[in-house]
């Protein structure tokens, strides 16, 4: 009986290497489910992470444009000067929040688990 | 009125590959009543009979017996052009599509089991590209990926082995196990 070969032992390493970068990605930590935007500390937008979307905000400075995709959110435009907020880039667990200070607009993603109840800023 | 007679010559080829293509697709059947914990995780039996085919009588035919399958298969359970036909053509189509290439991997280095978990990672792939395209939200599929690409290591590595067996197996069609021809060959 022919018995498995070198370049087998490779695929199945491989495979096996994918299986549990798999299983780190998709069940490592607490991916959130749930976009909560607010302007000036009011919640204006409830959204679910599982569809694509995307919003305009407006604050003091002008309109932010938050970007959602399944999965994912994130500030895609925003007027502040620093662009703190827009730098954070995507964000997938919950808790994760991105804040446009001098807009007075936030970013928040929330999961089964909330990991703080509130924040102040 | 003339009669007009079309004849279609049926080849030894013809013969074969609609006799592999039967197998499969009673493996497909036999699979389909067998109870699965997540919808989509079977040990894609037919795999096994696509595999012997494309080793002994080469990819054009491994593409017919799974084009056949897959389209008897949806008659046979009802599901003809269902969702569940069209991920089922999309997990054949890629599976094909990889061992298209992973045939040209050197045969010393690597043996069937290599071939067909590669072939059960694309059959996976197919299925989920299709569903997260077309069927659910893709953040919805994130969390059983892990559980389809564990299902596909473990089948694809099971299926190869079986496949080594097979081909090991002297038999008067080789590679073919005896018993399992027995109810289609004639006498």
């Amino acid at each position: 009986m022919t018995s498995l070969r070198a370049g087998d032992l490779g695929v199945l390493l491989t495979s096996g290497s994918l299986v549990v970068a798999l299983t780190i990605w998709a069940w490592g930590g607490d991916r959130g489910d749930t976009v909560v935007i607010r302007a000036a500390g009011q919640v204006v937008e409830t959204a679910s992470l599982a569809q694509a979307r995307t919003f305009a905000v407006d604050g003091p400075l002008g309109t932010t444009h938050i970007e959602i995709e399944p999965g994912r959110a994130r500030i895609a435009r925003d007027p502040s000067p620093r662009q703190l907020c827009v730098k954070q880039g995507w964000l997938t667990q919950s808790g994760q929040a991105a804040l446009c200070l001098p807009n007075q607009v936030s970013l928040e993603i929330r999961g089964r688990t909330t990991t703080y109840d509130t924040l102040g800023y | 009125m003339t009669r007009s007679v079309i004849e279609l010559p049926v080849h030894a080829d013809d013969r074969r590959i609609a006799r592999l293509a039967a197998l499969a697709i009673g493996l497909t059947l036999a699979e389909a009543a067998l109870p699965s914990p997540v919808p989509g995780v079977k040990p894609g039996l037919a795999n096994i009979v696509i595999l012997l085919v494309l080793l002994q009588y080469g990819w054009r035919a491994a593409a017919w017996v799974s084009g056949l399958r897959v389209l008897a298969g949806g008659l046979l359970l009802g599901s003809l052009f269902a969702p569940g036909f069209w991920l089922s053509a999309a997990g054949a189509l890629v599976s094909l599509s990889v061992l298209a290439l992973a045939r040209y991997l050197p045969s010393r280095h690597f043996s069937p089991v290599s071939l067909s978990v590669l072939a059960a990672f694309g059959h996976i792939g197919g299925q989920l590209a299709l569903v997260g395209i077309w069927l659910l939200p893709a953040a919805a599929l994130i969390k059983l990926l892990p559980v389809f690409a564990a299902a596909a290591l473990v089948f694809g590595t099971v299926n190869g082995l079986i496949v080594i067996r097979m081909l090991a197996t002297p038999t008067p069609e080789p590679g073919m196990s005896p018993d399992i021809l027995a109810g289609t060959r004639k006498g």
